[in-house]
């Protein structure tokens, strides 16, 4: 891709971006173009690059917590937790039932409010601009237990390292409930509006095709993987917090295209509604904090954890040097390693496609360049 | 499209063995442990008492290129309020916390097939890791993706730390992960200044723009890499700033008046 130019026969070389509304933020990809169809294509990214992960080595392992929640700003409870537990693991910290259980209910909040808004954005970008009126409309609701919990919507900063700053209001278990009751019949809605829609079907069905061997070949994770036909979920292969005594499936796709892709994110909304009534039910009264010190001191060690984040697999590897900041953080983020495949899954479409697939891959250019 | 099982490629059940993720109940000391009361399990508990947080340990002194380097308090005793918990017994509740030696089969069949390669195989938190030179990291690499090696066909994530004041600088860190055996694996790469570390792209296709990110953020160079330049930075920016001597407060001026028209990055 590097070599193309404008004198190639035929060939054309355009730019997206970053400035386009389809890219989901500022991503630039530079698409090698015969005709219509995209032979080619390289994705320019670092735009939103901050730094994160040098501001780790400058902050104290409390301090960096809200920084997190920047990246994948619209799913910062998923990101806070990832964190938080990479540090408990650091420093060994057994977290009580009540912290477990109010986490894994706002995480999965926090994935449907992610996938709605992957949904809305997504069929809008394909011509469909109901539903996101609709999934809006939803993740509000969800918005609003996040502001009752902890006062803000979107960076949120709901935990602390060792549990929760903040019990659960009076009446959240009502309120999460009467969300689920509310929010199951509204997916049948998006699901009316476009899984059998014929526009829809054309727009996704065979565009973006990923193989299973590719999609682990580069690493990808999440939705993507499973849109792919692989059965695999950090919450069920290395289940951290309650996820291992509450039942869900893992939805997979089969041909591993667009469409499949869409799928899995819609059931995995279901999934989570049945995650959140199992976790509402077993919540019991209790101690919110584990026991970790007021400064935050772990051994001189290194650990690296991972959760399912909404976008796939959240890494945070963390090394400490016995004192209050950490020596390094390295987030790994799954739409970085996501949009890797992107080159892949475009070739041979026209370039309408192209924001079919940017859409599918679900990327947040926060968490992309950090 | 539904919900019933899928097998990956490589033919094992993700699922089925899990592993307890406690933290709590993983074995986290390795010094006897004296009767240690509640609550003073750990050595970052305390933090009142520095002259009693855990004495340097062999990785602690090269640690720390711009903060204060960790406590050198040779016995560990040294601050005068301290000094009434008896002399002779030092620190009676501070258990130490570090990684342990790391063994298993896979480990000893590294160490058969590729004698001298691995170093430094330590667990912690029941997750093990494990130093190779780097003459030999293709080689180990392709073993462990095959499935006598165990399959780690999934490569997680691949970065890098640095460490300034060691003779090779840079620990290149690969995470990798095995579905068949639902396990994860540290491999590690010491690096020097300047030396070309070989690029794993080809064994993972993964890795292409992992390694662009460590060349981008410490200037890491790789061998065989299909395309190695910056990928969050602008190509013409110089430096490479995750590394330690990277100061954040001097920032690239010249990139900054050339690009944006203002003075400073500041």
């Amino acid at each position: 891709m590097a070599e193309a130019t404008f004198l190639d026969a035929n060939e054309l070389v355009i730019n997206m971006g970053p400035q386009h509304p389809a890219t989901h933020g500022v991503l630039r990809v530079k698409l090698k173009l015969d005709g219509e169809k995209v032979v080619g294509s390289e994705c320019i990214i670092g735009y939103l690059h901050r730094g994160v992960e040098k501001i780790a080595e400058n902050r104290t392992y409390a301090q960096f917590a809200p920084y997190v929640d920047r990246m994948d700003y619209v799913a910062a409870v998923t990101n806070g937790m990832g964190y938080c537990e990479a540090v408990e693991k650091l420093l060994g910290v057994q977290l009580p039932p009540r912290a477990q259980y109010t986490r894994m209910i706002l995480a999965e909040l926090q994935r449907i409010a992610s996938h709605l808004l992957w949904l809305g954005t997504h069929a809008l970008d394909l011509g469909a601009m109901t539903p996101v009126f609709y999934t809006f409309r939803e993740r509000e609701e969800i918005l609003r237990i996040f502001e009752n919990y902890c006062g803000a919507r979107l960076t949120t900063h709901a935990f602390r390292i060792g549990g929760l700053q903040y019990d659960l209001y009076d009446n959240f278990e009502n309120e999460v409930l009467k969300f689920c009751d509310y929010f199951l019949p509204k997916v049948d809605e998006y699901e009316a509006l476009l899984t059998t829609n014929r526009i829809w079907l054309n727009r996704t069905k065979g565009v973006g095709v990923l193989t299973a061997e590719d999609a682990v070949a580069l690493g990808s994770t999440g939705p993507v993987l499973r849109g792919s036909g692989i059965k695999w979920d950090v919450r069920k292969a290395q289940p951290y917090e309650a996820y291992d005594k509450v039942e869900f499936e893992v939805p997979t796709g089969e041909r591993g295209d667009t469409y499949d892709r869409y799928l899995v994110r819609i059931q995995e909304m279901r999934q989570s509604v049945r995650i959140i009534r199992q976790g509402v039910k077993r919540i019991a009264p209790g101690p919110i904090m584990g026991k970790v010190g007021k400064v935050i001191k772990p051994p001189v060690a290194e650990v690296y954890h991972s959760i399912e984040a909404p976008k796939g697999e959240l890494g945070y590897f963390v090394v400490s040097d016995g004192t209050t900041n950490p020596y390094r953080v390295r987030v790994r983020p799954p739409s970085f390693v996501n949009l890797q495949a992107f080159d892949k899954m475009v070739r041979g479409h026209l370039v309408a496609d192209v924001v079919a697939i940017i859409g599918t891959i679900d990327i947040v250019l926060g968490e992309v360049d950090r | 499209m539904a919900d019933e099982s899928k097998v990956p490629p490589e033919g094992g059940s993700p699922e089925a063995p899990i592993k307890p993720p406690s933290a709590g109940s993983e074995p986290t000391t390795s010094a006897p442990k004296p009767a240690a009361p509640p609550g003073a399990g750990l050595a970052g508990e305390t933090p009142a008492l520095p002259g009693t947080a855990a004495p340097p340990k062999p990785e602690a002194a090269p640690i720390g290129g711009q903060r204060p380097p960790l406590q050198q308090g040779g016995a560990g005793i040294a601050p005068p309020k301290a000094t009434a918990a008896a002399p002779p017994k030092p620190a009676p509740a501070k258990p130490v916390v570090k990684p342990d030696p790391w063994s298993s089969p896979l480990l000893e069949e590294l160490e058969k097939r590729f004698p001298g390669a691995t170093s430094d195989a330590v667990i912690f938190r029941n997750q093990p890791s494990v130093t190779v030179a780097k003459e030999s990291l293709i080689a180990v690499c392709e073993f462990l993706k095959s499935d006598e090696g165990g399959a780690y066909t999934f490569l997680t994530d691949e970065t890098a730390v640095d460490y300034p004041k060691r003779e090779k600088r840079f620990e290149v860190i690969y995470h990798l992960y095995s579905f068949q055996r639902n396990d994860r694996l540290r491999l590690k790469v010491l690096a020097a200044e300047g030396e070309r570390v070989p690029s794993v792209v080809g064994v993972w296709p993964a890795a292409n723009w992992l390694e662009r990110e460590v060349y981008d953020m410490f200037g890491v160079l790789y061998d065989n890499h299909p395309d190695l330049r910056r990928i969050l930075l602008p190509d013409e920016w110089v430096g490479h700033p995750l590394r330690k001597d990277h100061d954040i407060l001097r920032q690239d001026d010249a990139w900054v008046q050339a690009n944006l028209h203002i003075p400073s990055g500041q």
